[in-house]
């Protein structure tokens, strides 16, 4: 009883006025910059930690919190709308976001999306009270062998998502590495893969540019060439009743959500793994396990619950490590415990006996961030509907001139605009053929861990591959990655031979 | 659509080969005490896309993928004249971006686009227009301190930042 005695004292001090005014007002910040496609909730609270200074520690981080929950609901919203992944972490809800919004279903897919990163949330949240130290060891248990082994299971999961055409997803993934590899080689330093001698190159190729550029520019040039026959965007129509409707509708795709609310904590909690790997997972499994695999992809609302609670769940999930043992589990937790030792509060075991009473604040006001992000999210829904009814024509210069913006804003420089250019039309041209492209985003998110974890586990290792399976974490991961890659083509294979005995 | 399929997998098999090469400018092989050289990961991975697009050039021959068994247009011809302009104007954007910043690119191409792409009437086209980089101007410069690139045009904005920052 002493967890629920804490908590109430957290309460206490995250309905204070002050507090509660700035969770609001965090949310609805991190709301909009989550839905700007380009900027995402680390962009969000790096920009923002500045203005923290105006209130005392634990208003501060309370506040930076809300934007970070906040920009997760938010990332949900231009994925739907506009197809354009508003951050790394909502990349997998556009696979069935947007094919709902085009059929005139944007409506229940941001209501879903709120309702699953609400229960994403508040699940996480609990089991943060409840196991908070316990969960915190388990972590540290992870090496860069666990660590690069759950990256094959991630890219495992790919392959399922990829469709029926293994060599183009293959590929997929592997160009995307291979991009995520430009830049400098993260363990000699040495510039690697500077394509003529371009400066622009030295900073790598950041995903946002691949993103936008196949998301934003390939997806427009998509929708021009498939809406001259007159085709319009599907309209969506909205009241009260819809919403309730939908709100109803959530209990059909409870279990996914709660699945995908387990995974993406447990995924979060890991050092350095965070939600983006956690929100891919959720939709592979999602897509796995359903009786109806084949309607994922074309709008199947399973696939934004999925990746929706896991991404909320996971955000909650990586902020465990951060306090606990001041290893961040995200970016974005990166730039809270920054702002955190800013403030005096050093992370760590000690945190919770000496700062007893900012934890459990911090705790309680997650609770209330994340109902407060919810009731936002549901009030300004109209608001994104209305986008939909824009003419084509208005909308589109529009999300090319966002794109633009948007890819500018991370990196500053006009290199990435024309990468970004380039990316967009070959994206479409390779679309064209049946190319899947989201392997290819997603690897290029997660390409920098997986080389360094590879190589770290290969330096301790003397060279040998085996220790990815000997050690037991590594090795169970491992083995169902395996699986994973082996099912897709097994499947194939059946219905192959199902399809030569008729 | 079924030659569009073996040029790019052949395209793409040439990309890979350029990326194999390119990272071969690093040590692609194993250094004692210090792992795998810096080149080999997107080596091997680049390696991994050329045996990708041997197997889709396999598929074509072998009429496997639903593309290369279709026989449609790659281009859909009523759609490729508005595609190419499109890429045109984004191509011609992001180059005067350089000499005339964004401030006065965006304008000018969202003028072009809905005007004449999307032929809509004036008060509409120009009001998109002027709000887009107003709007861009608070949101970024103000709000977020991120300064868009304006070329040759920064020397306007001086009383801007004079007033709001």
């Amino acid at each position: 009883m002493e967890t629920l005695d804490l908590l109430m004292l957290g309460f206490g001090i995250a309905l204070e006025p002050l507090n509660l005014a700035l969770v609001f007002f965090g949310c609805a910040l991190g709301l909009f910059i989550g839905a700007m496609p380009g900027l995402g909730s680390v962009n969000g609270v790096a920009i923002l930690l500045p203005m923290t200074f105006l209130v005392p520690p634990t208003g501060a981080i309370i506040f930076l919190a809300a934007i970070y929950y906040g920009a997760m609901y938010g990332g949900a919203i231009s994925s739907i709308m506009l197809g354009i992944p508003g951050a790394s972490t909502a990349v997998a809800t556009t696979f069935d976001g947007r094919p709902l919004a085009l059929a005139g279903k944007a409506d229940q897919a941001l209501i879903t999306a709120a309702g699953a990163s609400f229960i994403g949330g508040t699940v996480s949240v609990v089991l943060f009270t409840l196991f908070a130290p316990p969960l915190a060891e388990v972590a540290l248990a992870f090496g860069s062998a666990e660590e690069f082994a759950l990256m094959m299971l991630a890219f495992a999961t790919f392959i399922g998502l990829g469709g029926d055409d293994i060599p183009k997803t293959l590929f997929s993934i592997c160009i995307g590495l291979v991009l995520s590899a430009v830049g400098l080689d993260i363990i000699s330093g040495e510039p690697r893969l500077i394509f003529g001698g371009l400066p622009g190159f030295f900073h790598g190729i950041n995903f946002l540019v691949l993103a936008i550029g196949i998301y934003g520019i390939g997806e427009m040039l998509w929708t021009i060439e498939s809406s001259s026959d007159g085709v319009k965007v599907s309209q969506a129509s909205f009241g009260v009743g819809r919403i309730v409707l939908h709100l109803k509708g959530l209990k059909n795709t409870l279990k996914t959500t709660l699945m995908g609310s387990l995974l993406g904590y447990f995924v979060g909690i890991l050092p350095a793994a965070g939600a983006t790997p956690g929100s891919i997972m959720a939709y592979g499994m999602a897509k796995t396990m359903s009786k109806d695999p084949d309607s994922f992809g074309k709008g199947n609302i399973e696939g934004v619950a999925a990746p929706e609670s896991a991404n909320n769940a996971a955000s909650t999930g990586s902020m465990l490590p951060m306090l606990t043992l001041g290893i961040p589990g995200s970016p974005t937790t990166a730039i809270l415990l920054g702002g955190m030792v800013i403030w005096g509060l050093e992370p760590g075991p000690m945190l919770f006996v000496e700062h007893q009473d900012f934890v459990w604040a911090l705790i309680a006001s997650l609770y209330v961030a994340n109902l407060a992000a919810m009731l936002i999210n549901l009030a300004f829904i109209p608001a994104f509907i209305a986008i939909l009814r824009t003419p084509f024509t208005i909308l589109a210069p529009i999300i090319f001139v966002l794109c633009l913006v948007g890819g500018y804003a991370p990196t500053q420089s006009l290199h990435d605009i024309w990468l970004m250019l380039i990316f967009g039309v070959v994206g479409y041209l390779m679309r064209k053929l049946d190319y899947p492209l989201a392997p290819a985003v997603l690897a290029i998110v997660l390409g920098p861990l997986a080389e360094t974890s590879m190589r770290q586990a290969l330096i301790m290792s003397d060279g040998s591959l085996m220790i990815f399976f000997e050690r037991p974490i590594s090795g169970t991961i491992m083995g169902i990655a395996i699986v994973l890659f082996v099912l897709p083509a097994a499947k194939i294979y059946r219905s192959s031979i199902a399809r030569k005995n008729n | 659509m079924r030659r569009a399929e073996l040029v790019m997998a052949l395209a793409l098999g040439v990309l890979s080969a350029y990326l194999m090469v390119k990272s071969a400018e690093l040590p692609i092989g194993w250094i004692p005490r210090e792992g795998p050289g810096g080149g080999a990961f997107p080596f091997w991975l680049s390696a991994g896309m050329l045996v990708c697009c041997v197997f889709i050039v396999l598929r074509w021959v072998l009429r496997q993928s639903p593309v290369s068994r279709s026989a449609e247009l790659y281009f859909n011809p009523a759609a490729r004249g508005t595609v190419m302009i499109v890429i045109i104007a984004l191509t011609l954007m992001i180059g005067s971006i350089h000499i005339i910043g964004i401030y006065f690119a965006i304008p000018l191409f969202l003028l072009y686009y809905v005007r004449v792409i999307g032929r809509h009437n004036w008060l509409l086209s120009l009001g998109v227009s002027i709000s887009a980089p107003v709007i861009s101007f608070f949101f970024f410069e103000i709000a977020l301190h991120i300064t868009l690139p304006k070329g040759y045009s920064e020397p306007l904005f001086y009383p801007l930042y004079d007033i709001f920052l």
